[in-house]
């Protein structure tokens, strides 16, 4: 059945070893075609047609194509697309994809599991015929030409043998490599570029477009813009004898010619200057860097510098603006930071961008600039015949290629999305750039599902607790459908030792795990998923409708299945005893926090309902107390609502969230609840509990919030999580209400991300929660839309007794490899929601201009940040240097005797500038105090209305924009509801 | 837990051998003349030299009246591995694996049969790639037989491991140095197949019960496999009868 054949190899390590393995080769491998008589192939083995139909112009006879390695690793969107079929992929050719990129590896074996597309991926290097060894000298990449050769060679007689007719599929290599190229054409194999190829392939519009640019070695100097990249191997001893860094590149938000590196062994990040300083890096991908002498060190400058709006063609414009205001340097200077330049590029980490089309000024061009959504990736130059069409719409494209003499990158379309401002093409932005999976759930997932009728089956009630006659109600934000959580409270008979009163509490938590059984399509797609995105008037569920709105709702008056826990605890919030299991319940009530409110705050009201609501409401304040006075924060985050028009989807209305008591109450619960639990798995799982912890942040982060705080008067105390709370309570303003909330917005920007992590991987001082002041915390209370509580649910079951482990759950680095993703997906999805809100701000402001009072958040060089509490909205003010001038020491801006600092309540008006379609800002304007020739009057608005149209054609758009919200400081808090 | 790929997207190894695959065997009985047994195995690149000496008079000391003692000794070459590494007779690993040997074939050879006398079984690893107790035990096994000692039933050993194959799990037989690197759990059986008993069984990792089974199975099966080719062996070798050969390989 098989003949065996060892080979040998030398590798190093260190030292030179000679490593000995076996390589079996076989006589029992397909081809795979249907054309073949000879492999004794099983229907559903025939992948590739017995008669392939050519729709390349070149080759009119049925041909089969064998790709290089090249052709995938550059065309991949070429064979994404479902024009090229009858496709034999080599096994070395899979091999060295895989070795080379294992995202493309991961798309490459995508397309060859699509049965649709005809792709086969041949063993060619196990099976006895195609097998060839490296000969003596031969280099690896000659060998493995080679081998494709052979293999393609092999095809051509293998299919040729006992053809009746003669006619059978002949072999067509596709390489982009001249020299294979060559020899191929020696030895008789047909072969031609996947260039010529794709662009004599007939009747499948725009897969020239997707034609990816041919690569320019790095050593071709004609014209070069920028210095050559540094070769992986002089980068290695670079980075090896101490004189390179590798980092990661941040690209500055706020000036494209700026960045930052980070860079091990430093505590600042190592900032990247200019065209040559950046030399092509992009933002994410993994860089060489060479640091400056001491001397040349300079200052993160702190101007907003953007791309200028038209193609300036391969030439660097001036950087003399960026350089001037970097330069001064004085040694004692506390920003000056360490300075450097790229040298090479270690790994490009680009992925497809989305963003829109700006059509060259010459008609009938190919060669257009694409600016994509995401502020930090620079313009891309593609080719596409189909301008017009997609001038209008929000495209997606993948980056090829920096070759030294392009001022941009060079990329290619993928597709459009939709037309620029339809509403979901913009959320179909929202979810591609922040990586959030949306497509509707396989029939797989589906499958999973209990029928639509589904009740609970008698013998699972009879393993449960039943408490269907217990008073459970529910308290959810209005028009919430996935109730995940509901509550109930009761007094016990009996005082306590210390002659307390006694209460049973429960908190019932939608039992998920019932349905999302282990390793499920279902469970699977919910762990990739990891959490339910929220954008404005569209959800993106982990788990499909039917359970998430439905079967785990705890709908009030239904029968459903929970997992409880119950604590017995007494008058003054002290838990006596806590116990866990699974229930089965009928919600009494899902109510509103509204109607919860008014429920205990309505005397009259002494039904069951109301007098839980109201223990629940009072020990929730003891339990609150408690917890601040062990020094949990109290931050604040602006939050706002959005009213939406019933039929066309569009905001009306936007106001910043209310909280009310009942919010905080089963908040409070809601916590009890995941410290409950997180000590129980901790204690039974030291290994593979999943748990979440917030990390204190680091003195350096408060430095500016500091300072700005002091200039109001207040000296915070940010020692302790303790001191901080008691200094931030202390920190009010008479008159100024808001100050203090302020001042709790700012210091949530200060704080780091909460995250979650397997027990296992860190030590019991690292479970501290900095932000709830709790050594143990975990998230067990949101089973339908995160995972995190998914996986909680299940360990809490098996050391209850009630479910199986299984073994995913128990093995660490599965554990670890989850959080992260639960990490990654959960701040994606905050983005998301965030960039949701964004786009319906600029929605309603579209047709509006209002005058607000606002407060200053921080103060820039050119702009001071603002605030507007009214509907949470932030953003620069931009001020004319002319006029201001700015304290670096104090963070003030002066003008005349005006000045402007931090904290400072300003009245700003407010409207939307739509000239760049792309990244349409909201424009603060000053109006009070009012600086002649600078702020605007009140009495001005109605003509602005009027006037904005006028303004937005004359060409007077300063290079300014609207800088995000500080998005990757703020902290995620708390259980937020959502 | 689905690691490193052992298995690729066709199903074959890292070798290119199928999950449920023997890696090559080939084998020489009655190699040395001056031992009473001794045998020569190859699985794949694991190569193994065994000689069995006695049953000859026990030294008084370890004397049993009513068994007989086995002695057990393993030893790797210094040039066994990649890497040339001076291993010392007698160091730890040495003598655990000299514990396990010696369990395992306790578990066959007819001890009552020899009281107060004593069998010797060396057994010297000249190549390792994976799997050296496991083809020690099989070569010791063989070279008993080459002694004529009685035992029970042939004593194999195979190790069998799990990878994955689209997350579903797939357990492999006769593991590979390479795979056995890789990280993932590797279970060794000895056991009697032609009894099903089971003699020594040991695993590196923790793997959870839900696929022990499944491993388990197969490295009983491989056991099966590997006694059908070694019994072959034994049969070809007895039938060329007592006529002196030495240097015929049998490859199967």
């Amino acid at each position: 059945m098989w003949t065996t054949k060892s080979f040998l190899t030398k590798t190093k390590r260190g030292n030179i070893i000679k490593i000995v393995r076996e390589h079996y080769l076989r006589d029992d491998l397909l081809c795979g075609s249907a054309a073949c008589n000879v492999c004794p192939h099983k229907d559903d083995e025939l992948v590739l047609d017995e008669k392939p139909e050519s729709i390349c112009m070149l080759f009119d006879y049925p041909h089969y194509l064998v790709l290089d390695t090249n052709v995938v690793l550059h065309q991949i969107d070429v064979l994404e697309e479902d024009a090229l079929k009858n496709v034999i992929i080599l096994q070395t050719v899979l091999e060295e994809v895989k070795h080379q990129n294992t995202a493309m590896f991961q798309r490459l074996l995508e397309i060859i599991n699509n049965k649709k597309r005809k792709f086969y991926s041949f063993v060619n290097e196990h099976h006895k015929d195609t097998y060839i060894e490296r000969e003596p000298g031969e280099k690896q990449n000659d060998r493995n030409d080679r081998a494709i050769r052979k293999a393609c060679a092999w095809y051509e007689t293998h299919l040729s043998i006992n053809s009746v007719d003669g006619k059978f599929p002949k072999i067509v290599l596709l390489t982009d490599d001249e020299n294979n190229r060559k020899i191929a054409v020696e030895e008789g194999i047909v072969c031609c570029t996947a260039k010529d190829y794709v662009e004599n392939v007939t009747g499948v519009i725009g897969l020239v477009d997707k034609l990816s640019k041919n690569v320019i070695p790095e050593t071709c100097s004609k014209d070069a813009l920028y210095p050559a990249h540094l070769t992986p191997s002089q980068i290695h001893e670079g980075i090896r004898n101490g004189k390179l860094y590798q980092g990661t590149y941040r690209a500055s938000r706020d000036n494209f010619l700026e960045g930052t590196a980070v860079v091990n062994g430093f505590e600042k990040p190592i900032l990247l200057q200019g065209h040559i300083g950046i030399n092509r890096a992009v933002d994410g991908d993994t860089i060489a860097v060479e640091i400056f002498p001491e001397e040349e060190w300079r200052r993160p400058s702190d101007i907003v510098l953007e791309d200028k709006a038209d193609d300036p063609g391969d030439q660097l414009e001036e950087e003399a603006v960026l350089l001037k205001v970097a330069k001064p340097v004085d040694k004692s200077d506390e920003e000056v930071t360490p300075t450097g330049k790229v040298v090479g590029i270690i790994r490009r980490k680009w992925r497809q961008y989305c963003g829109i089309l700006m059509r060259s000024k010459f008609p009938g061009a190919v060669r257009h600039l694409f600016t994509p959504a995401e502020k930090s990736i620079p313009r891309v130059r593609i080719e596409t015949r189909q301008s017009d069409v997609l001038a209008m719409q929000r495209i997606l494209v993948a980056l090829d290629s920096w070759p030294r003499n392009s001022r941009y990158p060079l990329g290619h379309f993928v597709r459009a999305l939709g037309p620029i401002g339809d509403k979901d093409a913009e959320n179909e932005v929202i979810l591609l750039e922040h990586d959030v999976p949306h497509a509707r759930f396989s029939e797989a997932v589906l499958a999973c599902l209990p029928p639509n009728d589904w009740t609970i089956p008698e013998e699972e009630i009879k393993k449960r607790v039943d408490l269907r006659s217990e008073c459970i109600c529910s308290v959810d934000p209005p028009g919430c459908t996935d109730i995940d959580d509901a509550l109930h409270a009761k007094a016990l008979p009996g005082k306590t030792g210390d002659g307390l009163k006694r209460y049973e509490v429960g908190v019932h938590i939608a039992d998920v795990t019932y349905f999302v059984r282990p390793n499920t399509a279902l469970d699977k797609e919910a762990a990739s998923r990891s959490t339910t995105v929220y954008l404005v008037g569209r959800r993106i569920d982990m788990v499909p409708d039917l359970l998430s709105s439905n079967l785990c709702s705890l709908r009030g008056g239904e029968e459903r299945l929970a997992f409880s826990c119950v604590w017995e605890i007494d008058e003054n919030a002290n838990i006596i005893h806590t116990k866990f299991h699974k229930s089965v319940i009928k919600s009494a009530a899902a109510m509103t926090y509204e109607e919860a409110q008014i429920a205990i705050d309505d005397k009259s009201r002494n039904d069951t309902v109301a007098s839980s609501l109201r223990i629940l409401n009072a020990l929730a304040k003891k339990l609150n107390r408690k917890r601040l006075d062990n020094g949990a924060l109290s931050l604040s985050s602006p939050e706002i609502r959005f009213q939406m028009d019933s039929e066309t989807h569009e905001p009306v209305e936007v106001a910043a969230k209310k909280i009310l008591e009942t919010n905080s109450m089963v908040e409070e619960f809601m916590l009890l609840a995941n410290i409950s639990v997180a000590e129980k798995l901790a204690a039974e799982f030291p290994q593979c509990a999943m748990l979440r912890r917030h990390p204190a942040p680091p003195p350096a982060n408060f430095a500016t919030f500091l300072k700005a705080a002091k200039q109001q008067g207040f000296d915070l105390d940010v020692s302790t999580n303790k001191a901080f709370s008691k200094s931030l309570d202390e920190a009010v303003i008479p008159g100024r209400p808001f100050f203090n909330t302020l001042l709790r917005i700012m210091a949530t920007r200060c704080m780091q991300q909460a995250q979650y992590f397997s027990s296992g991987s860190k030590t019991f001082e690292e479970y501290y929660h900095y932000g709830l002041a709790c050594p143990i915390y975990t998230h067990f209370t949101s089973p339908i839309r995160r995972y995190a509580d998914v996986i909680v649910h299940r360990l809490l079951a098996a050391c209850i007794g009630c479910d199986s482990t299984h073994a995913a759950l128990l093995d660490v680095h599965a554990a670890v490899k989850l959080c992260d993703n639960l990490n990654y997906r959960h701040r994606q999805a905050q983005y998301a929601g965030r960039a949701s809100v964004t786009m319906n701000t600029h929605i309603l402001f579209n047709k509006r201009v209002e005058v607000e009072s606002a407060s200053v958040l921080a103060v820039k060089r050119n702009a001071v940040h603002v605030l507007i509490p009214k509907y949470g909205l932030e953003g620069p003010l931009y001020l004319p240097s002319d006029k201001f001038s700015y304290n670096e020491e104090e963070h003030i801006q002066t003008c005349g005797d005006i000045v402007l600092k931090t904290f400072d309540e300003l009245t700003v008006r407010l409207s939307l500038d739509s000239t760049n379609l792309q990244h349409k800002k909201l424009v603060f304007e000053l109006v009070k105090p009012h600086i002649p020739g600078f702020s605007v009057d009140v009495m001005d608005v109605e003509e602005a209305k009027e006037s904005k149209k006028v303004e937005a054609n004359s060409k007077q758009t300063p290079d300014k924009k609207r800088k995000e919200p500080a998005l990757n400081k703020s902290a995620k808090k708390k259980s937020k509801k959502k | 837990m689905p690691g490193p790929d052992l298995l690729s997207s066709q199903g074959l190894r890292l070798d290119g051998r199928r999950p449920n695959e023997l890696r090559r065997i080939q084998c020489k009985l009655g190699v040395f003349t001056q031992p009473d047994g001794s045998a020569y195995l190859e699985q794949g690149n694991t190569k193994v030299l065994a000689a069995v000496y006695g049953p000859h008079q026990a030294s008084k000391s370890k004397c049993l009246q009513d068994s007989v003692v086995v002695n057990c000794q393993y030893s790797m070459a210094t040039f066994s591995t990649g890497e040339r590494k001076n291993r010392p007779r007698g160091d730890r690993k040495s003598q655990e694996m000299s514990m396990h040997l010696r369990q395992a074939l306790m578990a066959a050879i007819k001890t009552e049969l020899y009281p107060r006398s004593q069998i010797d079984i060396y057994v010297e690893v000249l190549q390792a790639d994976g799997g050296a107790y496991c083809t020690s035990v099989n070569a010791a096994t063989l070279a008993l037989i080459d002694a004529g000692i009685p035992i029970k039933a042939y004593v194999i050993a195979c190790t069998a491991s799990l990878a994955w194959k689209e997350g579903e799990p797939e357990p492999l037989v006769d593991v590979s140095h390479v795979e056995e690197a890789a990280g993932g759990v590797v279970l060794t059986v000895a056991s009697m197949p032609s009894t099903g008993a089971i003699g020594l069984i040991e695993m590196s990792h923790r793997l959870h019960m839900d696929y022990f089974d499944t491993v388990l199975s197969r490295a009983m099966q491989g056991c099966r496999d590997i006694e059908v080719i070694l019994d072959k062996a034994v049969r070809e070798h007895l039938a060329e009868g007592w006529t002196k050969s030495t240097d015929d390989v049998i490859t199967i």
